[in-house]
């Protein structure tokens, strides 16, 4: 564009002037960016290090760090009497270091939860994906996200407020002559459940989708009824999605706290009893920081103990789902 | 076989029984579908005759329900306190996530190479979201309030929820960015424009609605978000925060105590915040949409 | 499905196609005055056409003509679309398919189709093709097995997938994949078999296989095929019918008197390539 003969280094795209300063602010920008997206890296270390640095304590009476640094080793819980003890009280005079208990209520509620939001969120799924008609699906599909983002206290108030004593209780007095508390099992179990219905019904139902029409048709072409489309070609072609949706709902159910708080109770205890009070991990999470656990005590620590375990069950359902989506992988293309 | 008549072309195939079976379970699973929706209606339901009867037979004064902050005792209870510190909560939360979270996902889409480091951070990503928030809450606990000596103020809480939802707005960023077409790009860079250039003159602002959309959602997850402010203290605070430093008690944490509380007052209290968090979050809803509709045509 | 029927498989296949062509026609398959609109689009034009049992009947067209879109309305796969109305008449051995009391789940029991592209579900191969057995629920777990054996034989590809059924039907190349979908479709003794290009994804060596086969096919069944290969209809049919732009069936004729004297010009000009 230029001809000026002073201008001896070339048509001017060797990138030096203005061009030169434009691109090192690119070059900066570019590492800044990448520093954002660090963050993310580091919140899941800092939760690592946290859980196991505090969990320590719990175990072997000094925080990970304080040993570093010299600090004296002593045994206060062992990892037998954490993991096979059956009573729960670390806070008690006479203290119970058994996390057995409040692992049976995590995982009493999460098995509880899937038998409702499993089928069910399943059952809709399929509806969504092979039976509604156009409009009826454009109502009901926004109708559950507005469950999906309902938050979970609201959720908690139903319980406290609604499902245990306008339905669980009578059910448990009339049926069973049990008088009842203000918590429940059974009505934890019922309200995780309805809140991951959701979860399972959108994401199978978008696996469902995802799975080519070639395939119905080939189905439909030899005399299939809908049902058997549904059954046996659908549901099977898209199982890995649909199975993917199960191990969410049941993470999220295992990391469940509000809900459960306010339906389920704070009492450890193994129990087969629907109608008794019991207690999840997360709920003796709330309760030890809604007292005034002072930093140091036996029940701060054990607050990163049950913490850690909660995290590393999550963790591994997670996993899970990743080496299950890689397995599993949907054939068709 | 080709003489058949009319009437018995198909009655070899007897088809009574599987349309029956298909009907029946069209019928089943129709039934499951309006279980979500019945529960759905029923919560509503139960909130808003709770939230009548508040204010019908225990004189729950809306007014004084919106200038008072919260107490020991029921008759003078209100909800400003935490309303206020729900509010700093958010403005603080924009603040912290909004730009890491839509920087992290301009890395990601736009200059990030594909290799080891890239894929480890998006798998991190993932591995994120599946975090329960409760454990979030334990980090602030830790590294914030104890660790560096903040103690159970506001800017804790604003930190562990930052952190909560910045997975989510990266997501919903890539995702925006991802729907700028490529000639967009291409058009930018031709033209003699840096990679920064194009992005901050071209793909941010063709991405922007999308971004703002998946923020606001974002924040609504956040602002109903219980577990992780108990966690950090968020609790047994009825006076308003005056600012990011003071302890405080949010929306969701008011409604917790109030409904653990035996008083049936206090219950129709929690209904009364739940009708106002509720209404929170359907007008970020609506905002979200209203962006959505607004812009869909544009890009 | 009777069980002579059953029978018929297994033992008239060796009879050659000497007589094929001058068998007496019956008269399986008749539309009269068929419309076929898609929403606003007509995608059929007052069709009437006799499509003879035991034979190769070739629908041939350029892209668009509507020859696909017959082929769905016999075995009514139109319903699976929401937009699609149907006026007129298609009956088949003199029934209306599209009469109230016809049920679409035993039509489609009788004609059978194979798709454009190969679709074997993502199951096994002995699972394809006992998928429609299970379905209707006409064959105990004993006969399964031999009735997969036959189907395959008779979709010729029993010898290269004999000692493998339990691999994935997807782990087959596309010729064997399009020979496992008919063996499918055959599985459950339908009376007529619709194939919609069924060689159109193929290569030229596995197209020609499937060609092979459509002419032992038509000893068992009726076969009527649409094809935008001009050669294959002269090649393996006995009656072509050829549709023009607007969904208007313009001539059906011997597949012999189409491609040397066609009596009307436009399909004069399309055979000899003139448009089309």
């Amino acid at each position: 564009m230029s001809t000026d003969v002073t201008d001896r280094s070339g048509p001017g795209i060797r990138g030096d002037g203005a061009v030169g300063a434009d691109n090192a602010t690119d070059r900066r920008v570019r590492r800044l960016l990448f520093g954002c997206a660090v963050i993310t890296v580091l919140t899941t270390l800092a939760i690592f290090f946290v859980l196991i640095d505090n969990a320590a304590s719990y175990f072997f009476g000094a925080k990970l760090t304080e040993m570093l640094l010299g600090a004296s080793v002593e045994r206060t819980v062992t990892f037998t009497e954490f993991f096979s003890g059956t009573r729960w009280a670390p806070d008690h005079a006479t203290p119970g270091h058994g996390v057995l208990p409040i692992v049976f209520g995590t995982l009493a509620i999460t098995v509880g939860a899937a038998f409702v939001s499993i089928p069910i969120g399943t059952a809709t799924a399929i509806y969504l994906s092979e039976y509604s008609s156009k409009s009826v699906r454009s109502k009901l599909k926004p109708t559950l996200e507005i469950l999906a983002g309902i938050p979970t206290i609201v959720y908690g108030y139903f319980a406290i407020a609604f499902i245990n004593p306008v339905i669980v209780a009578p059910i448990a007095e009339t049926l069973f002559g049990i008088n009842m508390g203000r918590y429940s099992l059974l009505s934890g179990m019922l309200v995780v459940g309805i809140m991951t219905i959701p979860m399972v019904s959108s994401i199978s139902e978008d696996a469902m989708s995802a799975v080519p029409d070639d395939l119905r048709n080939g189905a439909y072409a030899l005399g299939a009824t809908k049902f058997d489309v549904s059954t046996r070609i659908v549901l099977p072609a898209s199982i890995s999605g649909v199975f993917a949706s199960y191990i969410l709902a049941v993470s999220r159910a295992i990391g469940e706290t509000m809900a459960v708080t306010l339906a389920a109770g704070m009492q450890p205890q193994i129990t087969a009893n629907p109608f008794a009070e019991i207690m999840t991990m997360t709920a003796y999470m709330v309760k030890m920081a809604r007292g005034t656990t002072a930093v140091g005590t036996v029940e701060y620590q054990s607050l990163f103990a049950v913490g850690l375990l909660l995290f590393v069950m999550t963790l591994s359902m997670n996993l899970l789902n990743d080496w299950f989506k890689r397995r599993f992988q949907e054939e068709y293309r | 076989m080709s003489s058949e008549t009319d009437h018995d072309l198909f009655a070899d195939v007897d088809l009574g029984w599987e349309h029956r079976k298909n009907r029946i379970f069209l019928g089943l699973i129709f039934a499951a579908s309006m279980f979500g929706v019945l529960m759905l209606a029923l919560l509503l339901f139960d909130v808003a005759t709770d939230f009548y009867v508040g204010l019908t037979e225990y004189n729950i004064n809306l007014v004084d329900f919106f200038t008072r902050d919260g107490s020991r005792r029921e008759e003078l209870s209100g909800f400003r306190g935490a309303i206020v510190a729900s509010i700093t909560l958010m403005v603080l939360v924009t603040f912290l996530a909004f730009f890491v979270g839509v920087g992290s996902a301009i890395y990601l889409e736009e200059y990030a190479p594909d290799n080891r480091i890239t894929r480890l951070i998006e798998a991190n990503l993932a591995n994120l979201a599946g975090v329960p928030s409760i454990v979030y809450g334990l980090l602030g606990l830790a590294a914030f309030v104890n660790g560096i000596g903040m103690g159970p103020i506001l800017l804790a809480g604003a930190i562990a929820l930052g952190l909560l939802v910045m997975p989510i707005i990266i997501v919903s960023a890539q995702e925006a960015l991802r729907a700028v077409p490529d000639g967009v790009r291409n058009g930018s860079l031709a033209t003699g424009a840096t990679q920064w250039q194009t992005i901050r003159n071209v793909v941010l602002p063709a991405a922007m609605p999308g971004i703002m959309t998946g923020t606001i959602l974002a924040l609504a997850r956040a602002i109903g978000e219980t577990a992780p402010l108990i966690m950090v203290g968020a609790i047994f605070i009825n006076r308003m925060p005056r600012g990011p430093f003071d302890r405080f008690s949010a929306m969701p944490t008011q409604i917790y105590n109030w409904a653990n509380e035996p008083s049936q007052h206090f219950i129709h209290l929690a209904a009364t915040g739940i009708v106002v968090l509720l209404s929170f979050l359907f007008v970020m809803n609506l905002i979200a949409i209203y962006i959505r509709h607004r812009y869909e045509t544009e890009i | 499905m009777s069980t002579e029927e059953q029978s018929l498989i297994t033992t008239e296949v060796q009879t050659e196609n000497t007589t094929r062509a001058d068998r007496p026609d019956e008269t399986v398959l008749e539309a009269r005055s068929l419309d076929v609109y898609y929403g606003q689009d007509q995608a059929l034009t007052d069709v009437s056409i006799e499509i003879p049992e035991h034979k190769v009947t070739a629908m041939i067209g350029p892209s668009g003509c509507g020859k696909s879109t017959f082929l769905r309305s016999i075995n009514r796969m139109n319903d699976q679309i929401d937009a699609c109305r149907v006026d007129g008449e298609l009956s088949f051995h003199g029934k209306n398919v599209y009469d109230e009391d016809v049920d679409p789940v035993a039509l489609r029991r009788k004609i059978g189709q194979v798709f454009q592209k190969p679709n074997p579900f993502p199951k096994s191969i002995y699972e394809n093709v006992a998928y429609g057995l299970r379905v209707q629920g006409t064959v105990d777990d004993v006969d399964l097995d031999d009735a997969v054996e036959q189907a395959l034989r008779g979709a010729a590809l029993w010898d290269e997938v004999e000692g493998k059924l339990d691999s994935s039907g997807l782990d087959l190349s596309g010729g064997q994949q399009q020979r496992l979908c008919i063996a499918r479709a055959i599985a459950t003794d339908p009376e007529v078999i619709l194939m919609d290009e069924p060689t159109s994804a193929l290569d030229p060596v596995a197209a020609s296989k499937i060609e092979d086969l459509i002419d032992e096919l038509v000893e068992e069944y009726t076969v009527v095929i649409v094809t935008h290969n001009m050669q294959q209809a002269a090649r393996i049919s006995d009656r072509t019918a050829v549709f023009l732009t607007g969904g208007e069936l313009v001539e059906f004729d011997d597949t012999a008197s189409i491609f040397e004297d066609p009596a009307d010009d436009r399909v004069e000009d399309y055979i000899t390539g003139k448009f089309g």
